[in-house]
């Protein structure tokens, strides 16, 4: 997690909201630092986890995780993190016709209608679990990311009904937090995209929105952050409170600023 | 095993991370540096595979490209794992050249090659390989090259744009004597010895296209399925994901596969915009989850100039780790153009990966150009300034160079910085 972040954001680890939707786009540049700010925040918040990576694999967030200050394989074996590797999983479901019906089901299918063997595996895992000792503190979904199943033949109506399912199993029911990354493919007329972004834009209650800078590649400032607070339940005649940081990625860390704030510049 | 061993050191272990189950996972995303449990052997076992090296960043493996100016745009390499996308140029004349000297850099390391092509068959193509060029004649090159450039340097004194004098020259690195990137000569063929002595897979759809298929349809083309299938079954029988630990030495899979997306495929996707819009994007993500698990490598060239529905294209770029668009000057606007005359074409680097990492390698010059000249392909950054009197046109340099100079209004300058690195 990156300290200058929750200051933004006004969070610590021990205070960590509950039964929130915060949404994660970038445009133009990589939003996977947020991802990577995430998934350690919650870790350090002693939350159990569960994971959707579909695009990278686990050895990679566990490297960058170390450098962050988490142990994802620790997580992992005391039950903290329940890790779905889209990649390597994909490559057994493809090939081998599987027994029991497979969270990433849709891959043999021609026409995959919606994604409830997904919701089903979010939901196991997040099962709360009576046991005493290990109680953690809140579920949280994390799911990297959601255009990836877009490409892979699910429509933007069934990605924003899976997502309507954990919200309200896991944000409503069981006061968890779920935090999801969209690509914004900006000017292309990629339709699906547009709706899914939209959908998922007016039930969130946090949006993090990394830009590329409008001039260019630069070295000393990476892009731009844009948060945004609303109340999606409750809806008020009062602004929703946005702020807008530019920031440049470190090896360990990012560090924001303000616009034109830039360490290199002053 | 090795994977309990590395969860009992803790969160402050900067070890390998092994998966926590019975298999050893045999990914090339390992960590470099001191290791706490004992995977020592594995781990020198994957420095010691021929024609790789460790990245200097994040250890992360690479191989050669077959381009070493295109191995330093990269940072370093392609790392073994990931798919280099090439977007074609349009007449498919030079991104069919990249795809050449991979599969010659291939060769020339002993790694196994696998070839897939609609179009070609592969042994055809393993035919027109560029031959290597030996040391003492790549030095003899170079050194005409930079006597040339030295006399045209030292006549343009930079006396008002003298902030370009902070740009880095052209920088010779040391000669290392295991040669990482190789140079090829693309008017002599590969000695027939070399391509005899190479291991080789090939995949040629319309001999292929024939054969039954095992997996149920589903949304992939016909076409795609059976490459799917072909790469699995080489990968798991030649043992790349360490599925069979007895083998001696590990060695890398460089994949090759050409036009993949054209109508030779069976895919319409370039014919109109309503196609089969998904099953080139499930086939990349399938063939990512294959490359991700094994120790191999994967060059694909795709014409995506043709592609009528531009958000696929956006989607292959995220579901591809690194992509280098060509664009070549023939039958443009711009071959007229006496600010390009002395290159063949443009490169993009439009996409880099991040791999263990948050930060990645990236070159702060945007404008890199290409040109196939004599013997050699070479890539090389223009940094052009014209005055306003050419036609009223005005260039916006990149990276630190974000500001207009006015100069004198009766000559421009041309300078050329050269990219070649001799590893």
């Amino acid at each position: 997690m990156f300290p200058e972040l929750n200051n933004l954001l006004n969070t610590t680890p021990d205070r960590a909201e509950q039964g929130k939707l915060t949404l994660l786009c970038d445009a133009n540049t990589d939003g996977s630092f947020l991802v990577h700010h995430f998934l350690s925040f919650y870790l350090k918040a002693n939350c159990k986890v569960c994971f959707v990576a579909l695009i990278q694999s686990f050895s990679h967030y566990n490297i960058v995780g170390q450098k962050l200050g988490v142990s994802l394989t620790v997580a992992r074996e005391c039950g903290q993190l329940v890790f779905l590797e889209g990649l390597k999983s994909s490559v057994d479901v493809f090939f081998r016709a599987q027994a029991e019906p497979h969270p990433l089901q849709f891959l043999r299918e021609a026409n995959a209608e919606n994604l409830q063997p997904l919701y089903e595996f979010v939901r196991e895992a997040l099962k709360p679990v009576d046991d005493g000792d290990a109680a953690w503190r809140c579920p949280v979904l994390l799911v990297d990311d959601l255009s990836v199943l877009l490409s892979l033949g699910m429509g933007a109506v069934a990605v924003l009904d899976f997502i309507h399912y954990c919200r309200a199993t896991v944000c409503w029911e069981r006061k968890g937090n779920i935090v999801a990354l969209v690509h914004d493919s900006g000017d292309t007329e990629e339709e699906e995209n547009n709706i899914l972004l939209n959908g998922l834009s007016h039930q969130s209650h946090l949006i993090l929105r990394a830009e590329g800078l409008a001039t260019g590649f630069c070295r000393d400032v990476h892009g731009q952050l844009r948060i945004l607070w609303r109340t999606p339940s409750q809806p008020t005649t009062q602004r929703d409170r946005s702020l807008t940081y530019q920031y440049k990625i470190q090896d360990k860390s990012v560090s924001f600023f303000a616009k034109g704030m830039s360490p290199a510049v002053l | 095993m090795a994977a309990v061993a590395t969860c009992g050191t803790g969160a402050g272990s900067t070890g390998s991370m092994v998966a926590a189950g019975s298999k050893n996972n045999v990914t090339s995303f390992q960590r470099r540096g001191p290791r706490a449990s004992g995977s020592d052997s594995s781990y020198s076992r994957l420095v010691s595979i021929a024609g790789t090296r460790p990245s200097v960043r994040n250890g992360q493996l690479l191989v050669s490209t077959g381009l070493p100016a295109l191995d330093q745009l990269l940072g370093g390499g392609l790392a073994v794992g990931t798919v280099l996308l090439i977007e074609e140029d349009k007449y498919n004349i030079y991104s069919s050249l990249l795809f050449k000297y991979f599969l010659a850099e291939g060769i020339i390391n002993g790694h196994t090659l696998l070839v897939a092509s609609a179009k070609e068959d592969p042994a055809d193509i393993l035919q027109e390989l560029p031959a290597p060029l030996l040391d003492d004649n790549v030095k003899k090159d170079f050194d005409e090259d930079a006597c040339n450039h030295k006399t045209a340097e030292s006549n343009i004194k930079m006396k008002i744009a003298w902030r370009y004098q902070l740009l880095p020259k052209m920088e010779a690195g040391p000669v290392s004597s295991s040669r990482f990137g190789h140079y090829y000569d693309a008017s002599k063929k590969m000695p027939q010895e070399l391509i005899e002595a190479s291991k080789w897979h090939g995949f040629f759809f319309p001999e292929k296209s024939s054969s039954t298929l095992n997996i149920e349809p589903c949304s992939l083309t016909h076409g795609y399925i059976k490459l799917l299938q072909f790469i699995q079954n080489t990968i798991y029988e030649e043992g790349f994901d360490g599925s069979n630990p007895q083998k001696k030495q590990k060695n890398i899979l460089r994949i090759g596969i050409q036009n993949l997306g054209s109508p030779l495929w069976g895919d319409d996707i370039c014919c109109t915009e309503n196609g089969n819009s998904h099953s080139l994007t499930k086939f990349l993500y399938v063939l990512r989850g294959l490359l991700r698990t094994s120790l191999s490598a994967c060059m694909i060239t795709m014409p995506t100039h043709l592609i009528q529905n531009k958000a696929i294209i956006s989607r292959v770029t995220n579901l591809s780790d690194t992509v280098v668009g060509l664009e070549s000057f023939i039958g443009s606007e711009r071959e007229t153009n006496p600010l390009y005359k002395d290159y063949h074409g443009l490169i993009h680097i439009r996409q880099i990966p991040r791999l263990n990492n948050l930060i990645y390698d990236v070159s702060d010059v945007k404008d890199l150009a290409f040109k196939l000249k004599r013997k050699l392909f070479t890539i090389e950054y223009i940094t052009k300034l014209t005055s306003y009197g050419m036609q009223g046109q005005k260039y916006l340099l990149s990276g630190h160079l974000h500001r207009k100079l006015a100069i004198n209004r009766s000559h421009y300058f041309k300078e050329l910085k050269i990219l070649k690195k001799i590893y």
